[in-house]
């Protein structure tokens, strides 16, 4: 048999589960959802080679609709249960996926840990600036005058957590936003973070229509491609120092060593036991 | 315990080398063919400060304290009374302090203890770089029966690293001590020779940590991610090294929080991964534990527990983090408890634990304790187990997979990325049996009572307890204190008394069936746990039907139980 089965090409709704989003009509995480497809077909990852890790939280349920491994874990720990899949198992595809709660207010330290720790993962963002799924709180990226929600009637009164400032300072070595409504400039932004080598963080501005009603102007105010960044870390933060957060683009991107740890058997138990021997 | 057995206590200052000339004086028995134990004692602070190593050493092998020391040996007299609940002395025991160091402190000299005074740190001056330390070791091993060329062994394993000099100083140390011995022989008036036995076996020196450590590698664990926490750090200081070496790897994680979802993660790709932590960090993973339970996703957290609340006493042996691991897990979450018994039992029991989460795909926390993990024993090389990990996974090309399918086992086969046609999403969620997420109370049940129905229906065999003696009075216990209840029952068998030993390695899920047949023939029964609130015995009381005439032997830490005491509420029980 010399002839060659030729495998059709995987498109992205091959990736795409047949489960219904429980999301609100209107949200942006439809869109990441598509953006995140589109990138595994881009790359054409096998299926089964992929797992898609997330916490709690709307944007934490896109495991369940994609068709690949995946693990919905518990608040705030999708980049531990992710870097634990990878190091265990660094010849798999790893996305973390997640929203701005999960990922920097229970999850923060975990957050900071993966950018120092440079495992070759992609985290995705969708980033609303609320708690949807808990019907409207002040998130770590709320604005502090934010009066919107019963639990924090007059703001909040604290400065916004700069997700793209505080991955720099951390040491992530990929970090780039993107816009919801904007689903091929994100595809290409996720497409480019997986096939960097390391911690690539990509943080997508995605609409909550449902709380923050007033973000459905987002599609006016942000500017495409507008980033410049590069490869200078110094040149990165000036950007940010001057950024109004609505520019997409990726912000910097460098090379340093991946955190992956060479397994392979070079002794036998005996040999361990009989280091008890006397 | 029959046969006859010698107790030395060494203390002084942080950095006199009490640890050192312990553990090589344990070790040097053991090369010349004794058994023996050594625990640990320090303040709260890790470095520094005063240290003290208890010391006991037998023909035969030996898991637990003496009830008194034989002899309190001091290098100085640093903060001695410090230790003095933990330095229990008997009238024909014998204080050993250096001539040079002043003014021994009330505790000493109101001792019914003898005294005697020996030239440690003159010895010490006589020999080029010599070390009162060594001294020290020479006169105990003198004493004790332990044969120069044994300790020269050890002197050599230990000391070749530091260079030829240092290795000559502490020899001719430990050879001048030996002389100091002979003329102290007649003075102290006890015969502290022990009969040695040829080696029969290859004998291991290890600790509690170490065994447990050996044990994941036996069963197969090959990640293990990791927050360092006192008792338990050792655990993971050694499985570091040796993943490495049979392919496997070790992260350090920024928390607790990070372990055990890390190992979460790496159990979800197939890899058998493990972490350990004590009380702080038990309670930090609890969360995370009822995750691996709802997702069934096998993972082991060794529990090695210190005295508590809250930060307790790290240092120091208790317990009472019994609760947490029972009843810890919110929502209805079976999972795996067990308890290592000795030693030599960490290995076993941690083996065993995950050879149960792998093939029952549960949590499973394993309890070890301060007294296990930080004491080093010396045991006979333990047999090779059959337990290793083996997970039930599906192959490839599987149709229609069905992550939590009901099958009559409550075990389904599990999906490993990598494996085509298995993708599916392990969820914390409860889920149908496709794994898709369902809040329907049909679901929900049939999930819980899965759950269970794998933990309650397998077949644990006889692993569950230690069950020895027969008799109508019987001890129930668990954890570091079977050793000295094994031990009180041993003497009290001695003057004819017969007593039965239950001591439970699975704690969770409970097996009554077990324990009723255990407790056939039993009247009276005495629980004995190392607990303020008696959490153990509630816990029994809530799982088993216990005879009417049951009374408990609660001690909370940090204290070790001796078998004295044991031996004295199974007298009043008659």
């Amino acid at each position: 048999m010399d002839q060659v089965l030729q495998q059709k090409p995987l498109t992205f709704k091959d990736y795409k589960s047949d489960y219904k989003p429980v999301w609100c009509p209107g949200c942006g995480d439809f869109s990441v959802l598509a953006a995140i497809t589109k990138a595994l077909a881009e790359l054409q990852i096998p299926r089964e080679d992929c797992a898609v890790v997330s916490g709690i939280g709307c944007s934490s349920r896109i495991p369940a609709y994609t068709s690949v491994y995946g693990i919905h874990a518990i608040h705030g720990r999708a980049l531990a249960a992710a870097t634990g899949l990878k190091v265990a198992r660094p010849e798999l595809t790893v996305i973390a996926t997640g929203g701005d709660g999960d990922g920097f207010s229970i999850g923060g330290n975990h957050f900071l840990h993966a950018c120092r720790r440079n495992v070759d993962m992609t985290y995705v963002v969708m980033d609303n600036e609320v708690y949807g799924m808990t019907k409207g709180q002040a998130s770590p990226t709320t604005a502090s005058d934010w009066e919107g929600s019963k639990l924090t009637p007059h703001g909040t009164g604290v400065s916004p957590f700069n997700p793209l400032s505080i991955a720099l300072s951390a040491g992530a070595s990929f970090v780039a936003r993107g816009f919801a409504g904007d689903p091929n400039g994100s595809a290409k932004l996720i497409a480019q973070a997986m096939q960097h080598k390391g911690f690539s963080f990509v943080q997508i501005l995605s609409p909550c229509v449902t709380f923050r009603p007033e973000q459905t102007e987002w599609k006016k105010i942000v500017r495409k491609g507008e980033i410049e960044g590069g490869h200078s870390l110094a040149q990165a933060m000036s950007f940010l120092a001057t950024d109004d957060g609505f520019a997409t683009g990726i912000l910097y991107e460098t090379q340093r060593p991946v955190y992956a740890p060479e397994m392979s058997e070079k002794q036998g138990l005996a040999d361990i036991e009989a280091s008890f021997e006397l | 315990m029959t046969s006859k057995t010698v107790s030395i206590a060494i203390t002084g200052a942080g950095g006199a080398g009490v640890m050192t000339a312990g553990q090589m004086l344990l070790d040097a028995a053991a090369k010349a063919g004794l058994y023996g134990l050594m625990t640990r004692s320090s303040g709260p602070q890790i470095r520094g400060g005063e240290a003290a190593a208890f010391i006991r050493l037998s023909s035969d092998p030996i898991d637990c304290p003496d009830d008194y020391f034989d002899v309190l040996f001091c290098f100085d007299w640093m903060n001695v009374d410090r230790f003095a609940a933990e330095l229990p002395l008997r009238t024909d025991s014998v204080i050993i302090g250096d001539e040079a160091a002043k003014n021994p402190p009330e505790m000493i000299t109101a001792s019914v203890a003898r005294q005697v005074m020996v030239p440690l740190s003159e010895a010490a001056k006589e020999i080029e770089g010599g070390r009162p330390n060594m001294i020290g070791l020479g006169m105990l091993g003198e004493l004790a029966g332990v044969p120069l060329d044994a300790l020269q062994a050890i002197l050599e394993k230990v000391l070749k690293r530091k260079g030829q000099a240092a290795l000559d100083a502490s020899i001719a140390g430990v050879e001048k001590g030996m002389q100091v011995a002979t003329d102290l022989e007649s003075k102290i008036g006890i015969d502290l020779h022990l009969e040695r036995k040829e080696n029969q076996q290859t004998r291991w020196s290890l600790t509690g940590n170490e065994a447990a450590g050996m044990g994941a590698l036996r069963g197969g664990v090959r990640f293990c991610a990791a927050y360092p926490i006192t008792p338990a750090t050792e655990v993971l200081e050694w499985l570091a090294p040796n993943l490495e070496k049979v392919g496997g790897t070790l992260v350090q994680a920024e928390d607790e929080l990070a372990s055990v979802n890390m190992i979460i993660g790496g159990s979800f790709g197939g890899v058998p991964s493990i972490t350990a932590t004590a009380g702080p960090g038990l309670a930090l993973m609890t969360e995370a534990l009822g995750l691996a339970v709802s997702a069934e996703i096998p993972i082991v957290v060794i529990d090695v527990m210190r005295g508590g609340p809250s930060t307790g006493i790290p240092t120091k042996s208790e317990q009472s983090d019994l609760n947490i691991a029972l009843h810890g897990l919110h929502g209805d979450a079976p999972h795996i408890v067990t308890a290592a018994q000795s030693i030599s039992d960490c290995l076993f029991t941690t083996q065993w634990t995950v050879h149960l989460a792998e093939a029952l795909q549960t949590a499973g926390i394993v309890l070890s304790d301060q007294s296990l993990g930080q004491s080093r024993n010396i045991i006979d090389k333990p047999a090779d187990l059959a337990f290793v990990a083996k997970r039930e996974v599906v192959e490839a090309g599987v149709e229609d997979y069905k992550r939590y399918a009901l099958s009559d086992s409550g075990v389904s086969p599990m999906a490993i990325p990598g494996t085509p046609g298995g993708e599916y999403v392990a969820d914390g969620l409860e889920t149908a049996e496709n794994a898709r997420p369902s809040s329907s109370a049909e679901d929900h049940y049939a999930q819980l009572d899965k759950r269970q129905r794998k933990l309650s229906q397998f077949d644990y065999g006889q692993h569950w307890a230690e069950i020895e003696g027969e008799g109508e009075l019987a001890v129930v216990t668990f954890g570091s204190v079977t050793a000295p209840v094994r031990e009180a029952i041993q003497r009290l068998e001695s003057e004819g008394q017969k007593i039965k030993m239950i001591s439970m390695r699975l704690l969770s899920p409970a097996l009554p069936d077990k324990m009723d047949e255990a407790l056939v023939g039993v009247k009276k029964l005495l629980v004995v746990e190392q607990t303020h609130s008696k959490q153990f015995y509630r816990y029994l009381r809530s799982e088993f039907d216990l005879p009417k005439d049951t009374t408990v032997l609660a001690k909370p830490g940090p204290l070790p139980f001796r078998p004295g005491e044991i031996v004295n509420t199974l007298k009043e029980l008659g």
